[in-house]
């Protein structure tokens, strides 16, 4: 079996002035279908960096990236956008909805970047997975930060995505909604099968992955895997 | 890869930039407005010009009152008689200049006297006040006089006129003579009398200015170019011409269209403005849109998609724009029959001409495109990493972006104007003024702001301090608006300072030794008694002067009808076409200076006469010293060589004279005299007239100082059009203010929630607000007054002639006022966000 994403050599740096910043060194790590992974770490480790990275979001310095068997380095910014719309999904700390959107056009717009003739349907559907049927029609100005990510999680899977990055999913949430969200995402991503990335610095989140990074100083710092 | 449908994609492009579009209309509401009044200018004039030349054509026959007319300005020769015979003249008319006498309360006034014989008009009618007066003043033997002046001298019906030696009962009032505008019925007042009187009043002598017209009419075939073509060098040998109704009214049409041309830069200006306005707000609009752009790129959205997604909501606002403009400009096109009724011959009528219409709305759209194309481009470089961090996006790509649009910007612009123009030159003086203009104003407040920086009052007191560095804020808009002032005190100031200075290039010079009375076609044997006249109000003849009306017949051996035939000699048409009067003596006078050759004051052989010609003259007939111009006086050809060129001051209201010939060249050939004097007061100029008049019937008395009113008049009523016109600048500036203070509102919202919460007070944020505010009006204005100052100055040195008059209303008034109304905009519009409490800092989850 084929990883879904594969990590070889990936180095990350930035040019101030006269100085380059060493942001990621050295990372090797692969992932297959269905496989949940956590990256943790402290606040400047890289993490964020890397996340990017793997979506395509971002260039490297060196090494490779290969996602769902293609190399990322091989394309354009807009053969990558292209691949993000059809094989990855994401969810954000602080939501990412489009203000001028309602909850149902922002859970839709990747289905109709497909041209889906039934994505409004569709998106129904994943609203009232996460419990926002009556919500449909309010912009995001109009949601508790709780229903936000709820929505922002309908539309990461609305597109059925071979892959889902999370990028501090809770950070921007008080305990209880956070709870709920976590337990909607890994109940969702059990029912999709989607391969699962969270970035997080909740070690407690991390763990109900199957396998987990720690990354300090831009290199990985410890790797683990759930017995 | 699967590439997406592109059926779906541009219907999911429209339908995304609809949602986009739709929750951020209120504050696009102000972009549209930006550009409204410069399109509703721009369509306003375009239409009523296009109105007026269908006007002028359809009417062009009425306009004339005939399909063509033969006229000369000396007694109709033998040949002439001949030519206008066997084509068969419907009509004929005598026309000269005089002097009219009211006995009812002794007033004088100079008239324009025509006598007609036959069906005149054959197009359109001569309105009357009664309506049968039109006809029935020929038979019982009265004068038609026209309406105004028959109210200024309170004249009525059966009141008697004197005209020469002729006294007529006045039978109606003349309201209107096809062809006429009211502005020249203001100069000349018609007066027509019955044909068989005309000789009896005595005043057609040798030398006087008189026309003779033939009025014709054609069938439909008639081929009057044709016609113009066999007929003109003929009639032109004879001292006549020949004029289509066709060519009369293109004539006309020509006339508007320098005007129209200068009205349509004042709109285009608006629009402009309005333009920078779009720019500004775009730039800020696509801003505030960075991290929603990054969004869509993250979930699939292309560059190109992106930038289709904005770039159809700039083309909807351009449009929506662009058509309030339109609408608003067609129903604008009413006012200006009524601003420029006076100056109209024809009754310009409501009309929406298609063409322009679609001008209206392709302008707006693609101004609006162009100018936000740097925004809009820029979209291209937001990456999708942006949504896990904020980051400046592509800085080197950004600047060599802007090398690629400011040139797209000037050849939009340089395209807009030529489109209005029609003069390449013209055009790129235009874009260049722009250029120079909007750069300076940037420099300056570059300079000003960078000085500001550096010389920071660290000493103010805080709410002061923070008011001037609000004007360094990223994001604050500080150069938009300071261009928006600025541009808009520019041209405030300088449409201000260059119509004063119009004014004044003519006014009248109220010294002593400045004759303001001018006695026209005195004849040489009426010089004693008309001396003796002037002298018994003790007044001098200050100058006496000799005229002789001529044309010219060659240049450098080749004939005016071939000169003519040649359109790339560059030889103005009034030279070769024109009967014009010249005059001799044996020095230069005050208002001339000789630039080139040597004066030749006197001669006594006849062969070839030295002349010398004015500046004007020489670049009119393209000549320099040693050419030969050929003049025919009434049949009688002279060989003359230019000898020297003389520059004159016209603006000193004088007798000039563009050729001047030595003494003795001409003291023997027919001509009239202009005799100058001084009449210290209004009283003694109309007795001094009134005792001219009734002497000497003959003789034109003109009174300078009712002409400079009638000038200043004409002038005021200009002005009034392009104040008018330069109101759609002025507005679409304070549009654009109003517009560029509330983008930046938000942000301000924000900071000012900040200060509020660690203890500001709303007197404290009012404070730095005015501050702010009242510095940026400064800062604007001194560069828009500095710059209209040079404007004007160039304008009055170059094209005016004359010196600048600085007056306090554009030095310190309108800054002083621009100054108030921006601070009240920025007041008014932070009005809520000082009294917005600090809870208003709230997360705002959303992008």
């Amino acid at each position: 079996m084929s990883p879904i994403l594969n990590i070889k050599n990936l180095s990350k740096s930035f040019k101030t002035g006269d100085q380059v910043l060493k942001i990621l060194e050295d990372i090797n790590f692969s992932l297959n279908e269905q496989e949940t992974f956590a990256i943790v770490g402290p606040s400047g480790s890289g993490k964020t960096t890397l996340l990017g990275l793997c979506a395509g979001l971002d260039d490297t310095s060196g090494g490779t990236i290969e996602l769902c068997g293609v190399d990322l380095g091989s394309l354009n910014e807009d053969e990558r956008a292209i691949l993000r719309n059809q094989k990855v999904g994401f969810i954000f700390q602080d939501f990412q909805l489009l203000p001028s959107l309602t909850a149902l056009e922002n859970v839709i717009v990747p289905l109709e970047l497909q041209g889906d003739k039934n994505a409004s349907a569709v998106g129904k559907e994943l609203l009232k997975k996460v419990g926002l049927e009556s919500r449909i029609n309010h912009y995001p100005s109009q949601l508790s930060g709780g229903e936000q990510q709820r929505v922002a999680m309908a539309r990461a899977f609305s597109n059925r995505p071979t892959i889902l990055f999370a990028d501090e999913p809770t950070g921007n949430l008080d305990e209880e909604s956070g709870e709920n969200v976590v337990k909607l995402l890994l109940d969702l991503n059990k029912e999709a099968g989607t391969t699962l990335i969270i970035v997080t610095h909740d070690l407690e989140l991390a763990k109900q992955t199957q396998r987990m990074i720690v990354i300090k100083g831009g290199k990985i710092f410890k790797e683990e895997t759930k017995a | 890869m699967n590439q997406l449908k592109t059926k779906n994609q541009l219907g999911w492009l429209l339908k995304m930039a609809w949602r986009d579009w739709r929750s951020s209309r209120k504050k696009l509401y102000l972009f549209i407005a930006s550009i409204v009044l410069g399109i509703s200018a721009v369509v306003a004039i375009q239409s009523f010009g296009s109105n007026l030349k269908v006007k002028i054509k359809s009417d062009s026959k009425s306009l004339m009152g005939a399909d063509f007319i033969i006229d000369s300005r000396q007694i109709p020769t033998e040949k002439v008689l001949h030519i206008v015979d066997s084509l068969g003249y419907k009509a004929r008319e005598i026309n000269f200049a005089s002097m009219a006498f009211f006995p009812k309360n002794e007033g004088s006034k100079l008239i324009k006297v025509s006598g007609y014989e036959g069906l005149f008009p054959i197009y359109g009618k001569v309105e009357t006040q009664p309506v049968t007066a039109a006809e029935s003043y020929k038979i019982n033997k009265g004068a038609l006089v026209d309406a105004t002046t028959m109210l200024q001298f309170d004249l009525q019906l059966g009141d008697s006129i004197k005209v020469g030696e002729v006294t007529l009962p006045i039978a109606g009032a003349l309201k209107s003579v096809p062809g006429k505008s009211a502005i020249s019925a203001s100069i000349m007042p018609p007066v027509f009398i019955p044909f068989e009187l005309i000789e009896q009043t005595g005043l057609i002598q040798k030398g006087s200015r008189v026309e003779y017209q033939f009025y014709f009419k054609t069938d439909e075939l008639t081929n009057l170019k044709q016609l113009e073509k066999e007929l003109l060098p003929i009639l032109d040998l004879e001292s006549a011409d020949l004029d289509t109704h066709v060519s009369a009214g293109k004539q006309l049409g020509d006339g508007y269209n320098n005007f129209g041309k200068f009205l349509n830069l004042v709109a285009f200006t608006a629009l402009l403005l309005g333009c920078l306005g779009i720019a500004s707000a775009t730039n800020i609009y696509i801003k505030e849109k960075n991290k929603a752009i990054a969004v869509l790129k993250c979930i699939g959205v292309t560059r190109k998609q992106t930038f289709l997604i904005y770039l159809f909501q700039i083309v909807f606002i351009g449009f929506i724009g662009s058509l309030f403009g339109t609408i608003l400009g067609v129903g604008l096109q009413q006012l200006f029959p009524i601003l420029l009724g006076d100056f109209l011959p024809v009754n310009v009528s409501f009309a929406v001409i298609p063409s322009v219409v679609i001008l209206g709305l392709t302008i707006g759209i693609i101004m609006s495109v162009v100018f936000s194309l740097y925004p809009l481009i820029s979209t291209w470089f937001v990456t999708p990493n942006q949504v896990l961090r904020a980051q400046e996006t592509a800085g080197k790509k950004k600047k060599i972006l802007g090398f690629i649009v400011a040139p797209i910007v000037a050849l939009t612009v340089f395209l807009f104007s030529y489109l209005l123009l029609g003069e390449l030159l013209y055009s790129l003086i235009f874009l260049g003024g722009i250029v120079v203009v909007f750069t300076l104003i940037r420099l300056i407040a570059g300079v000003f702001i960078k000085l500001i920086k550096n010389l920071f009052p660290k000493k103010w007191r805080f709410p002061a301090r923070q008011g001037l560095s609000n004007l360094f804020r990223p994001g604050n808009q500080t150069i938009t608006l300071i261009l928006c002032i600025g541009v808009g005190v520019f041209l405030i100031n300088t449409l201000y300072l260059a119509k004063d200075a119009l004014i004044s290039s003519t006014s009248f010079q109220k010294n002593v030794e400045t004759p303001n009375i001018l006695l026209l076609d005195v004849q040489k044997e009426e010089i004693k008694s008309i001396s003796k006249t002037i002298e018994s109000f003790d007044q001098p003849v200050l100058e006496q002067i000799p005229v002789i009306a001529m044309k010219v017949h060659s240049i450098n051996g080749v004939r005016t009808t071939t000169l003519k035939e040649d359109s790339t000699n560059g030889i103005k048409n009034w030279v070769l076409d024109g009967q014009f009067r010249a005059s001799y003596r044996d020095s230069l006078v005050k208002s001339e200076s000789l630039l080139d050759g040597n004066w030749i004051g006197r001669i006594d052989d006849l062969e070839v006469i030295p002349i010398s010609i004015d500046i004007g003259f020489k670049k009119a007939a393209k000549l320099e010293i040693g050419d030969r111009i050929e003049f025919n006086i009434q049949g009688v050809l002279l060989e003359t060589e230019v000898k020297s060129i003389r520059k004159i001051e016209w603006s000193q209201m004088k007798m000039n004279f563009s050729v001047i010939f030595p003494e003795g060249a001409l003291n023997s050939a027919p001509q009239t005299n202009v005799l100058t004097t001084q009449a210290p007061t209004n009283e003694i100029a109309a007795k001094m007239q009134q005792k001219l008049v009734i002497a000497h019937p003959s003789v034109t008395v003109i009174d300078l100082r009712s002409v400079m009113g009638l000038v200043e008049n004409i002038l005021s009523k200009i002005a009034w059009v392009i104040n008018f016109l330069a109101l759609f600048s002025i507005l679409t500036g304070f549009i654009v203010l109003i517009g560029a203070v509330r983008t930046s509102k938000f942000q301000r919202l924000k900071e000012n929630a900040m200060l509020r919460t660690i203890g500001a007070t709303s007197k404290q944020i009012f404070k730095m607000t005015a501050v702010e505010y009242i510095i940026l009006g400064i800062l604007g204005s001194i560069p828009g007054t500095t710059l209209s100052f040079i404007g004007a100055q160039l304008l009055a040195t170059y094209s005016f002639k004359t010196d600048l008059i600085v007056s306090w209303i554009p030095l310190l008034l309108v800054p002083g006022l621009v100054v108030v109304f921006v601070t009240f905009i920025g007041l008014a519009n932070n009005r809520k966000i000082m009294k917005t409490s600090p809870k208003e800092i709230l997360r705002d989850g959303s992008v």
